[in-house]
C-alpha cells in the first residue's frame, strides 16, 4: 500500500530532468570554442611573434611581428596597413578599431590548446589580460575586433554560428559556473 | 571638408571621404611621386607618412588624415639633401625605380625612429616594401649609408 502511494506521489510531482550545471557550462564552452578556434579569431591569438593570416594558419607575410605592445614593430605598425574598417576590395587588409595582437606580456595564445586548456586560458585573469567573468562576456559581446569576425570583409568566411548564438553560449558557460571540465 | 597638410602646406579635400589618400595625392594635388602598386597594401609602393609614421596610401581613406600631417616623397627635400636621398643616389639603389618612393619613405621613417638600425631593424621595417627588381641588398646598404650620413650631419 505504502509503495503504491509513494509511486503515485512521485508520478504527480513535476518531472525535472537531472542536469549538472558544470556539464551544461562546459558543453556551452565547447560549442563556443568552434568560434574561438575559427581563423577569424585564432589568427591573432598566437603563441609566437607573427600573427597568422588566411584560413590555413599561415604566418602573416611581410615579416609582420607582434612588437613590444602588440601593435607591430616601431616602423611596421599594424595600422600602417590595417584601417578601422575593412578594405572593401578582395585581398585588401581587414580592419577594425584597435587592430593589433595581444601584448607580448599576456599573449592570450590559444593555438594548439584542447578544450580544457583553452577554457582555463580564457577564464584565468593571469592569462586573459586580467579580465573578470563579466568582462569576458562584455568583451565577446562588444569588442570591435570580436564583432569584426562576423563582418570580415570580402573573401573571408565568418565563424560557424551567429554572434548572437556565440554570446548566448558564452553567457551560459559563465552563468553556469565557467566550468572547464565535465 | 577634410583638412590636412601635405609636405608642410595646407590641403583640403571636399569630396567622398572614403576616397583613398593615394588618389587625393596624385589626382587632386598632382603629387605623382607616390606610386600605385598593388592597391591592397601588399607592396608598399604607395607609402607616405602620416604624422611621421608610414602608411599605405592606397587603402587609407582620406577621412583618416583629417587634421594630420602628410609627407610624400616630394616632401623629403626639394634639393636632394635628405640623407636617404643622398644615400640612394650614391649607391644607385633603384633599378627600375617604381617601388623606390615607397622604399625611401619607409627608410626615412625607420631612421627617424631608429637612427642607427641593425640589419634586423631594417628587415623588420622594410619587409612590407616589395621590389620586383630585387634590389634589396642595395636598399639595405643605402639605409646604412643614410644612417651614417645623418650621423655625420648631426655631428657637424
Amino acid at each position: 500500500m505504502s509503495v503504491f502511494i509513494m509511486t503515485l506521489i512521485l508520478r504527480l510531482l513535476p518531472v525535472t530532468p537531472i542536469q549538472s550545471d558544470s556539464f551544461t557550462s562546459f558543453q556551452a564552452f565547447q560549442r563556443a570554442a568552434t568560434v574561438l578556434r575559427h581563423p577569424r579569431c585564432i589568427n591573432c591569438h598566437v603563441p609566437g611573434d607573427a600573427p597568422q593570416f588566411g584560413s590555413a594558419g599561415e604566418a602573416h607575410a611581410m615579416r609582420v611581428k607582434r612588437g613590444l605592445d602588440g601593435g607591430g614593430t616601431p616602423v611596421m605598425r599594424c595600422n600602417t596597413c590595417h584601417q578601422e574598417t575593412n578594405a572593401e576590395v578582395l585581398h585588401g587588409p581587414p580592419g577594425s578599431k584597435e587592430w593589433r595582437l595581444p601584448s607580448p606580456r599576456v599573449r592570450m595564445a590559444w593555438v594548439g590548446l584542447n578544450d580544457q586548456q583553452l577554457c582555463r586560458t580564457i577564464i584565468d585573469p593571469k592569462t586573459n589580460g586580467g579580465m573578470s567573468r563579466d568582462t569576458i562576456t562584455h568583451h565577446m559581446e562588444t569588442d570591435p575586433r570580436v564583432l569584426w569576425a562576423w563582418n570580415p570583409g570580402p573573401g573571408r568566411e565568418s565563424p560557424p554560428m551567429s554572434q548572437r548564438e556565440f554570446v548566448a553560449l558564452i553567457r551560459t558557460w559563465i552563468e553556469k559556473g565557467a566550468a572547464c571540465a565535465p | 571638408m577634410i583638412e590636412f597638410s601635405v609636405n608642410g602646406k595646407p590641403a583640403r579635400f571636399d569630396d567622398d571621404p572614403t576616397t583613398p589618400l593615394l588618389w587625393v595625392l596624385r589626382d587632386a594635388l598632382g603629387l605623382t611621386g607616390t606610386k600605385y602598386g598593388c592597391g591592397i597594401a601588399r607592396c608598399g609602393a604607395c607609402t607616405v607618412h602620416l604624422n611621421g609614421a608610414p602608411i599605405r596610401s592606397c587603402v587609407t581613406q582620406v577621412s583618416r588624415v583629417q587634421g594630420g600631417s602628410i609627407t610624400t616623397i616630394e616632401g623629403l627635400s626639394s634639393d636632394l639633401s635628405h640623407p636617404v636621398q643622398k644615400a640612394w643616389l650614391a649607391l644607385q639603389a633603384p633599378q627600375c625605380g617604381y617601388c623606390h618612393a615607397g622604399q625611401m619613405m619607409t627608410a626615412s621613417a625607420l631612421l627617424s625612429t631608429i637612427p642607427n638600425p641593425t640589419d634586423t631593424d631594417i628587415d623588420d621595417a622594410m619587409s612590407g616594401n616589395l621590389c620586383r627588381c630585387g634590389t634589396y641588398h642595395r636598399i639595405r646598404a643605402a639605409v646604412h649609408r643614410a644612417s651614417e650620413l645623418a650621423r655625420k650631419a648631426g655631428n657637424q
